[in-house]
C-alpha cells in the first residue's frame, strides 16, 4: 500500500476534453490494493475511457458491493455519485437507483465473488431486465481478500498458489450475460488498455445492459503457473476477435484505417463502434453464433475477448416499464397526486 | 532504439540536471537533502569539496543549475539552489577540522600561482594537501581576486570572502600579495616546476566615444569604478547617473551607485531588455531599487560644458529584418540626450596579457590569446596552465573553480610524470534507496510548494549604506522548506525487464506519464507515440529490454519527479530507486575515481 497520495503534478502536454478537465481530473483517492493488481489498471482504463467520452463526472454514478474490485470505484472518478451496497447486493441497488434517476450513468463495478456467488441471482435479474447500466466484472478467479481460494469463476484443472486443483466446473459471466439478454457484451484483460478502453467508452455510451468481463490477475494469491488468470497464461491464450474504437458524436473522425474488413455499428447515442475484425467468421451483432463461438473457444482452453455481441437497438428497463419521459425523481405532488376533478373522474367510472 | 546502458555514467549524471549543469559537477540533491536534514556542515563540505566557495557562491554564483533544474519544467520555477548553498554556509558553525589535513611532508614540487583569484585558489587548495609548495601571487593586499574586487559588498560581505580564503591560506601557500607580476619570462626564471596562470580577465572595455576625453573626470570603467568602492577609494557619486551596458557588472554598478548618493539612477542598454545578458534576477533587484533600465539606445557622444560632463547623447536603435535575420540597427528617430553627473561603463571585460612577453616560446592565437588546450588547460609551454578567465576569456566564478580542479589535475599528472591527457575518471556509485516495502531513505513525497523568495532588507535601510548585504538569506524554516521542493534527481529509477510482469501498475500511477510498454522503433518515431510526447530532445529515452512479451519499456527522463511510485507499485521489485552519487576526481588521485566520500553520520552529543 501507498502511504503519499499521488502528486498532483502533471506532464505538461496533459490535454483537456471537450468538458474543460483533464484525464487526471477523473482520477480518485490513491489505491490500497496490492502492488501490481490488475484492478488499478482497470480503474485506469476507466479514467481514460470517462475523459474520452467527456463525461462530466457528477453525471457518473458508481455502485459496487463488497471484495478487492469493489474498493475501486474509491480509486476513480473521486467527484462522481456512488453508492457501495452489502455483499452481491450491488445490482439491485443500482437497479433502483436507475429507476429514480435515469438520466444519470450507471457504472456496476463488481468481481467474481460479489457476482458469481454471493450475488449471482442478483446480477441475473439486473441483466434480464435490462438496466441501463455499465456492468464490469474484475474477474480475477480467486477470493483475494480471504487468501486465495478458488472462487465461482475459477477454471476447472487451474491450480491455486499452494497447487490444490479446482474441481468444479466455472461460471463463465460472459455466457451467462448473453442468455439472459445483455445487449452489449464484451470480454478484456486488465494487461490490454488498448482493447479494455474502447470496449468501457462504448459501454457506457450503449443504452441498455453492457456487461465487460474483465480478467484481472490477482498478483499475490493467482498469477502462478497452473493458474489460468495469470498475467502469462491469459497473454498466451487470448483470442481477441476484434479490435475496436468508439468514436464519440462530439468527437470529429479522423482514425485512418489500413485495408481490411470494417463493421460499423452506430449506437442509440450516435456514438459509433467502429469493429475490425480479427477474426473472419465472427459476427459480434448475432448472439446466438457468439454463443456458440465461445462455447467452442472455451472447450479449446482459449480466452476470447473483444467486443462479442452488440444490439444498437436495444430497449431498456425503462422502455419496458413504459415510463415518463421525466425523471421519476423529479416528479413532483403535482403530477403525482390526481386533481380533485381526476378522482372523481375515476370514482365515477367505478360507479 | 538499443538499450540504454546505464552502467556509463554519463546516463544517470545526465538525469541529474542541477549537477550535470554545473562546470564543477558539485552533487547538488546530495547537498539539498542534507540541508533539509539540518546537517548543515555536511552539506556545507560536499560544497566545499566540489566548488571551493559556498559562501561566495551561494551569494553570487551565476547558477547554471538553476534554469537546468527539472523541478522548472514541471511547475513554473526551480529550485532555489543557490540560496540554498548559502543556508549551508550560514549556519554550518565550525568546519575546519572537516577539511583534509595539511601536508605532513613537503614532496618538493613549487608551484606558482598567477592571481589569487578563484581559479588558483583553487589549484592551491587542490595541490597544498598533496605536499606541493605553491606561491601565489597577486597585485592586491589581500586574496580573493575578482570575488573581492569587483562584487559589491551589499551582495557578498567581506567577511564572508575572509573566511573562505583563509580556508585555503590556512594550508600556508607562500603568498606573495601586494606584488604585481608584469613578466612571465621574470617567473619562469625563479624555476618553478609549474606555473598556473589565473589572472581573470582584468580590463573593463572603453567605448572612448567624442567628448570622453574632456569630460573624462566623469566617465569612469565599471570594474575600476567598483573596484575603487571595494577598497574605499571612492565613497560617493553624482546625484544623476548613467550606466552604460546590461551585463551583471552594470547591475552592480547602478545598484552600488544607488548606495553611495546616486539618486536618480538609469542603466541604459543598445539592444532589448529582454537580449540584456544580465541574470533576470539581477535586473529584477535593480529595479527593485528603483533604477529604470531604458532599452535599445546607443551611445554616441558625451555632451559636457566648461570641461564638466552635463549627460550622454543617445542613438534610437531596434531590430530590422535583413536576409532573414535579424539586426540591431538606427531607427533614424532623432537622437535621444539624457543629462547626467557621471557615466559608468559596463559594457564588457576582456583579458589582458602585456606581462606575457612574446619571445618566451608561448603560442597566441589571432585574437592574441595564449593557445590554451580545453581539457588540460595547459599552454604551448609544458609548464605553464592557464584557467578560469585568462583561458577562454571572461565567465565567471564556478566556471573559474572547475578550471582550477582541472588544472591542479593536469598540474600533478604532469609532475609526477604521467599524461595530462589521461583524464582521471569520475568516482560513481549506485545504491538503492529501499528501507522497506514503501519506505526509502529520501522523502519521496513531492513538495506542491512554489519557490520561496528571499527575504530582503527593506530599500531605506539597504540604501543607506554599501556594506549593508541586501539578502538576509534564507532562516533554516524557509531553507527546509525550500529544500524540500528538490525532486531528489539523483535518486534513480532503475529498471530491471527480466522480472517485470508488465502488470502496468508503474504506467498507471506514473503522475508525469514518463512510462510506456511499447514496441520498439527508430528514437524519432518512438518518442511520439509513448503514453506522453517526449518532445524535449535534450532529455533521454531509458529503453530497457528483457521483457515476456518482446516489447520494451521506454520512459522519458523529461519531467520524472522522482517520486518513487512506480517502484513503490511494482509487484515484482522491477523498478528499484537507486541514488546516483558522482564525484568528480580531483588532484592526486594518481588516476583512481575517489572513493564515495559520503558525509558521515552525526554523532549523538555525549
Amino acid at each position: 500500500m501507498t502511504y503519499i497520495a499521488k502528486p498532483s503534478l502533471h506532464h505538461p502536454s496533459l490535454e483537456r476534453n471537450s468538458v474543460g478537465f483533464t484525464r487526471r481530473d477523473y482520477e480518485g483517492r490513491i489505491s490500497t490494493l496490492c502492488a501490481g493488481c490488475g484492478h488499478d489498471s482497470i480503474s485506469a482504463s476507466i479514467i481514460q475511457a470517462c475523459f474520452e467520452i467527456d463525461l462530466e463526472p457528477h453525471r457518473l454514478a458508481k455502485f459496487s458491493g463488497i471484495g478487492c474490485s469493489s474498493k475501486t470505484p474509491d480509486y476513480f472518478v473521486g467527484p462522481a455519485h456512488g453508492f457501495n451496497a452489502v455483499h452481491g447486493r450491488m445490482p439491485s441497488v443500482l437497479t433502483g437507483a436507475n429507476i429514480a434517476a435515469k438520466d444519470l450513468i450507471y457504472l456496476g463495478v463488481s468481481g467474481d465473488g460479489d457476482s458469481a456467488s454471493i450475488g449471482l441471482g442478483q446480477f441475473c435479474h439486473a441483466v434480464r431486465r435490462g438496466v441501463n447500466m455499465t456492468y464490469i466484472c474484475e474477474n480475477n478467479g480467486v477470493y483475494g481478500l480471504t487468501k486465495g481460494q478458488f472462487s465461482a469463476t475459477s477454471d476447472k484443472g487451474s491450480k491455486a498458489k499452494k497447487g490444490a486443483e479446482n474441481k468444479d466446473s466455472a461460471i463463465d459471466l460472459v455466457m451467462l450475460a448473453l442468455q439472459l439478454g445483455a445487449t452489449y457484451v464484451g470480454r478484456s484483460f486488465s494487461g490490454d488498455k488498448h482493447q479494455l478502453v474502447p470496449l468501457i467508452k462504448g459501454a457506457l455510451s450503449h443504452k441498455g445492459t453492457s456487461f465487460i468481463d474483465v480478467i484481472s490477475p490477482c498478483v499475490a494469491f493467482n498469477n502462478h503457473v497452473g493458474s489460468t488468470k495469470s498475467f502469462d497464461y491469459v497473454r498466451e491464450h487470448n483470442e481477441a476477435v476484434n479490435r475496436m474504437d468508439v468514436i464519440t458524436p462530439r468527437a470529429p473522425i479522423t482514425a485512418d484505417y489500413k485495408a481490411g474488413e470494417l463493421k460499423e455499428v452506430v449506437q442509440h447515442d450516435g456514438s459509433i463502434l467502429r469493429l475490425r475484425k480479427l477474426e473472419d467468421d465472427y459476427d459480434a451483432t448475432d448472439r446466438n453464433a457468439a454463443l456458440g463461438y465461445l462455447a467452442r473457444k472455451a472447450s479449446e482452453g482459449e480466452i476470447v475477448t473483444g467486443l462479442l455481441y452488440v444490439d444498437p437497438d436495444a430497449s431498456d428497463l425503462h422502455d419496458g416499464l413504459n415510463t415518463v419521459s421525466c425523471q421519476l425523481n423529479k416528479l413532483t405532488d403535482q403530477e403525482l397526486i390526481p386533481s380533485l376533478s381526476a378522482l372523481e373522474k375515476i370514482n365515477d367510472s367505478l360507479r | 532504439m538499443q538499450p540504454t546502458d546505464i552502467r556509463q555514467p554519463d546516463y544517470f549524471h545526465k538525469v541529474v540536471d542541477c549537477q550535470w549543469a554545473c562546470p564543477a559537477h558539485t552533487p547538488v540533491p546530495e547537498y539539498i537533502r542534507l540541508i533539509a536534514a539540518q546537517r548543515y556542515a555536511d552539506a556545507y563540505m560536499i560544497n566545499w569539496k566540489s566548488n571551493v566557495f559556498p559562501g561566495i557562491l551561494g551569494r553570487t554564483c551565476d547558477r547554471p543549475c538553476e534554469p537546468a533544474c527539472r523541478r522548472g519544467r514541471v511547475e513554473d520555477e526551480p529550485v532555489a539552489i543557490c540560496r540554498l548553498k548559502r543556508v549551508a554556509a550560514d549556519n554550518k558553525g565550525e568546519v575546519a577540522h572537516m577539511m583534509p589535513p595539511k601536508a605532513v611532508k613537503k614532496n618538493g614540487k613549487r608551484v606558482a600561482c598567477i592571481g589569487a583569484g578563484p581559479a588558483s585558489l583553487t589549484v592551491a587548495r587542490d595541490l597544498l594537501p598533496l605536499g606541493y609548495e605553491v606561491h601565489i601571487y597577486d597585485g592586491e593586499a589581500k586574496g580573493g581576486g575578482m570575488i573581492r574586487t569587483q562584487i559589491p559588498r551589499f551582495r557578498l560581505p567581506e567577511s564572508v570572502i575572509d573566511e573562505e580564503v583563509n580556508y585555503i591560506l590556512a594550508y600556508e601557500p607562500v603568498t606573495h600579495f601586494g606584488k604585481r607580476v608584469d613578466s612571465l619570462k621574470a617567473v619562469l626564471a625563479e624555476g618553478y616546476d609549474a606555473i598556473f596562470v589565473g589572472t581573470g580577465a582584468p580590463r573593463g572595455r572603453d567605448l572612448d566615444l567624442p567628448g570622453q576625453k574632456e569630460a573624462g573626470a566623469n566617465v569612469h570603467i565599471g570594474i575600476d569604478w567598483l573596484s575603487s568602492v571595494s577598497f574605499e577609494h571612492v565613497d560617493k557619486i553624482g546625484k544623476r547617473v548613467i550606466v552604460l551596458g546590461g551585463g551583471n557588472t552594470a547591475m552592480d554598478c547602478c545598484r552600488t551607485s544607488r548606495r553611495l548618493g546616486g539618486e536618480d539612477v538609469k542603466v541604459v542598454v543598445r539592444s532589448g531588455f529582454d537580449e540584456m545578458k544580465a541574470s533576470p534576477w539581477e535586473k529584477e533587484d535593480a529595479q527593485h531599487e528603483g533604477i529604470p533600465i531604458l532599452n535599445f539606445l546607443n551611445p554616441k557622444e558625451f555632451t559636457h560644458k566648461n570641461g564638466k560632463l552635463t549627460g550622454v547623447l543617445f542613438t534610437k536603435m531596434g531590430w530590422v529584418e535583413k536576409d532573414g535575420k535579424r539586426k540591431l540597427e538606427p531607427t533614424g528617430e532623432p537622437d535621444v540626450h539624457l543629462e547626467c553627473d557621471d557615466v559608468l561603463m559596463a559594457v564588457g571585460q576582456e583579458n589582458s596579457f602585456p606581462w606575457i612577453e612574446r619571445d618566451i616560446g608561448m603560442e597566441f592565437n589571432k585574437w592574441n590569446m595564449p593557445v590554451v588546450d580545453e581539457a588540460t588547460f595547459q599552454s604551448s609551454i609544458p609548464n605553464v596552465f592557464f584557467g578560469g578567465d585568462s583561458a577562454f576569456g571572461p565567465k565567471n566564478i564556478i566556471w573559474a573553480v572547475a578550471h582550477g580542479h582541472d588544472a591542479a589535475v593536469s598540474i600533478d599528472l604532469f609532475l609526477t610524470g604521467q599524461d595530462v591527457k589521461q583524464r582521471p575518471p569520475p568516482g560513481v556509485s549506485m545504491m538503492s534507496t529501499k528501507m522497506g516495502i514503501h519506505e526509502w531513505s529520501y522523502d519521496n513525497d513531492v513538495s506542491l510548494d512554489l519557490r520561496y523568495k528571499v527575504p530582503m532588507v527593506e530599500n531605506e535601510v539597504a540604501l543607506r549604506n554599501v556594506k549593508v548585504e541586501v539578502e538576509k538569506g534564507f532562516d533554516p524554516l524557509l531553507g527546509y522548506k525550500e529544500a524540500q521542493r528538490c525532486l531528489n534527481c539523483d535518486v534513480q529509477t532503475v529498471f530491471a525487464g527480466p522480472i517485470c510482469i508488465e502488470c502496468d501498475a508503474c504506467v498507471d500511477i506514473c503522475p508525469m506519464d514518463c512510462i510506456t510498454f511499447t514496441e520498439n522503433g527508430e528514437e524519432t518515431e518512438l518518442r511520439e507515440r509513448l503514453n506522453a510526447p517526449a518532445l524535449n530532445l535534450t532529455q533521454d529515452i531509458y529503453v530497457g529490454d528483457g521483457l515476456k512479451t518482446g516489447r520494451i519499456m521506454a520512459k522519458d527522463e523529461d519531467v520524472c519527479l522522482h517520486c518513487g511510485l512506480c517502484a513503490e507499485r511494482c509487484p515484482t521489485g522491477a523498478w528499484d530507486m537507486q541514488q546516483f552519487y558522482l564525484e568528480m576526481t580531483h588532484a592526486g588521485c594518481g588516476g583512481n575515481p575517489p572513493q564515495r566520500t559520503r558525509a558521515p553520520k552525526p554523532v549523538a552529543a555525549e
